[in-house]
């Protein structure tokens, strides 16, 4: 038996790696990639309180996550592409046509 | 002493054990097959083209594979310059991982002829193939050459396209068998079907005659063989995703390939052709396992040698226009008939 | 040994999740991902998830990120080049939140506000896929379509945004 609190110091330890990811890092990818990672973190989440709770409505719910998060990689994908084409870089620091 | 007996009655470490020596046997088995099924088709690829294929080496050219293992391991080995090591030296094992992943789960025979029967047995077999997809896209993008990057981009895209088809041909078998798990599968094709004086084995051959011819195609197109193999042209890419592989990197990406073509056809007979069940006691299941499994491997090369290659926009079409709608349609026809209680 | 797995399963985990912050090669960040939602996948079958950690293997590492990488070969992006003052400032921000985020989550944790082990029962051996599905068509059904309409409104916008304006009529050609 996995007591509860394990699975969920992982899912917090990967969420909290996620959101560094995302402010620390430049490369719209990279970024994107780290927004994953958080969400991968929300599901173990949910699928380790399916277990405690012994019902599967987490599990249905880690079900929908991925679904959406499929959807939205590649939506985002393709606007990090447009804007590949557009300005020639991923960085997102660099995107700042709008500042000042 | 005592200590170590009883360590050795615990049985989870039995149970391991037990495993070990299934996986150690199919391994080699595995790999045994592979050498001798470039054999084959060599010889087989020489007849149909008027010729004898390799006779030199031993009786019947019968000990070519050792002679090419022996040579891929003494040829030098180079790396270019600009690549990326670490991926350049974890592509080919990529390659071959996956496919021997898959056979954990194939029932090869009854009782003691699988190393497990989890319950998502078909499930694992299909998450293994979307991971082959690495191989031959990080092989191509690692190499720092535009052909190689040009075969393992089109690779990769042909792959995906053609893992929905493959994945939506397998549907229509689940719906009948009403378990995911392989052993199930087989063990539901093992009845029969009485139509009068005449007994037909239930194989899903006859329920799913559709989904067979889909998941066949498709099977070429995941493995990357013949008329889908554009990645690897010879004629058109240099040689795609391996140009820059040398020695045994090539050997393993060329196993694998085999490798993976065996690991398909596995599933494809455990799924359509009834596995290990056949006429006679069921301890001769492996023996008609292996049978029908020698009889896809067989009709894989004849395709290989007798159609000409499909072009990178036909393949698409063929694969995102013709055979996803036709999954579909199965899958909508037998879950109906499912239903209806006309299938069993 | 399901603990043992555990540990081993979510050390890989978290290692390869901080390599994925910290390479400066997207196409390495991408690769150490795949990492560690296998891992990730691992572990769900520890939680007797089962048809959850192949939908995870076949979902995210075998096609999520085979789409991340195909985009970043095509871009064909090098290592990151992360010099200069101001960005090195924006990165000491980015860590000293995360540092702070880590130690909330480090005092909740302490405050043992996460329960143990219940007493339970797990559930009698019905196939998990079974049940999920028994589950996703009855209860959940509207949640599933609606799901089946979002992925085709995300369908419908990627190809609308890979088109481009202007080239509507270069598909007709063919």
């Amino acid at each position: 038996m996995i007591p509860l609190s394990w699975p969920l110091a992982l899912s917090a330890a990967l969420f909290v790696i996620g959101a560094v990811g995302v402010l620390v890092r430049r490369n719209a990818l990279v970024i994107f990639m780290s927004v994953e990672l958080m969400l991968n973190a929300g599901n173990l989440a949910f699928v380790s309180f399916a277990r405690q709770m012994n019902s599967l409505d987490g599990q249905i719910f880690v079900f929908f996550v991925m679904t959406v998060a499929a959807a939205e990689v590649a939506v985002g994908l393709a606007i990090i592409v447009n804007l590949f084409r557009l300005r020639e870089t991923v960085f997102v620091d660099e995107v700042n046509l709008l500042k000042g | 002493m005592s200590a170590m007996a009883a360590l050795f009655q615990n049985p989870d470490l039995q149970y391991a054990l037990w495993a070990f020596v299934k996986i150690f046997i199919i391994l080699n088995g595995m790999l045994g097959i592979v050498s001798y099924l470039i054999y084959v088709e060599r010889k087989v690829a020489g007849h149909m083209q008027a010729r004898v294929g390799p006779n030199r080496v031993g009786p019947l050219g019968l000990l070519q594979p050792i002679a090419d293992v022996g040579k891929l391991f003494l040829k030098e080995e180079f790396i270019p310059a600009e690549a990326n090591k670490v991926i350049f030296h974890l592509a080919p094992i990529i390659a071959v991982v996956p496919a021997l992943v898959t056979f954990s789960v194939i029932p090869f025979g009854p009782a003691p002829f699988f190393v497990t029967d989890v319950n998502v047995g078909l499930l694992v077999f299909l998450a293994m193939s979307s991971l082959g997809v690495y191989a031959i896209t990080l092989g191509g993008w690692s190499s720092n050459n535009k052909y190689a990057l040009l075969g393992g981009l089109r690779s990769s895209a042909q792959m995906v396209s053609y893992e929905l088809a493959m994945g939506l041909s397998t549907i229509g078998v689940l719906l009948i068998a009403n378990s995911l798990s392989l052993g199930a599968i087989v063990a539901q094709q093992s009845k029969f079907w009485h139509l009068g004086p005449l007994a037909i084995p239930s194989w899903n051959l006859f329920f799913q005659p559709v989904a067979f011819v889909v998941f066949m195609i498709t099977a070429l197109a995941e493995t990357n063989r013949a008329p889908f193999d554009l990645p690897e042209a010879e004629a058109e890419l240099v040689a795609g995703f391996h140009t820059e592989y040398s020695s045994m990197k090539f050997g393993l990406f060329f196993l694998g390939e085999f490798m993976n073509v065996i690991s398909i056809s596995c599933i494809a007979v455990t799924l359509f052709l009834g596995g290990w069940s056949g006429p006679g006691p069921a301890s001769l299941g492996i023996l008609w396992f292996m049978l029908k499994l020698f009889v896809l491997l067989f009709f894989f090369i004849w395709i290989r040698w007798t159609y000409p290659r499909l072009r990178y926009d036909q393949l698409m079409n063929l694969g995102w226009k013709v055979l996803l709608p036709i999954a579909l349609a199965n899958v909508l026809v037998t879950a109906l008939l499912v239903f209806w209680g006309i299938l069993p | 040994m399901i603990q043992a797995l555990f540990v081993a399963l979510s050390a890989i985990a978290v290692v390869s999740s901080l390599l994925v912050i910290l390479h400066r090669n997207p196409v390495t960040s991408a690769l150490f991902l795949v990492v560690s939602f296998c891992s990730l996948a691992g572990i769900y079958l520890l939680q007797h998830a089962e048809f959850l950690f192949a939908v995870q293997i076949i979902v995210y590492a075998g096609a999520i990120m085979v789409l991340f990488l195909f985009v970043i070969m095509y871009l064909n992006l090098k290592s990151d080049v992360e010099t200069g003052v101001q960005i090195a400032v924006r990165r000491g921000i980015g860590w000293l939140v995360g540092a702070v985020l880590a130690a909330e989550g480090l005092w909740l944790m302490a405050r043992h506000w996460a329960p143990g082990p219940t007493s339970l029962q797990p559930a009698a051996d019905t196939d998990n896929t079974r049940a999920v599905g028994q589950l996703l068509y009855t209860r959940y059904l509207f949640p599933f379509e609606i799901t089946s309409l979002i992925l085709l409104a995300a369908m419908v916008g990627v190809i609308v945004m890979a088109r481009g304006r202007g080239h509507a009529s270069r598909g007709e050609e063919r």
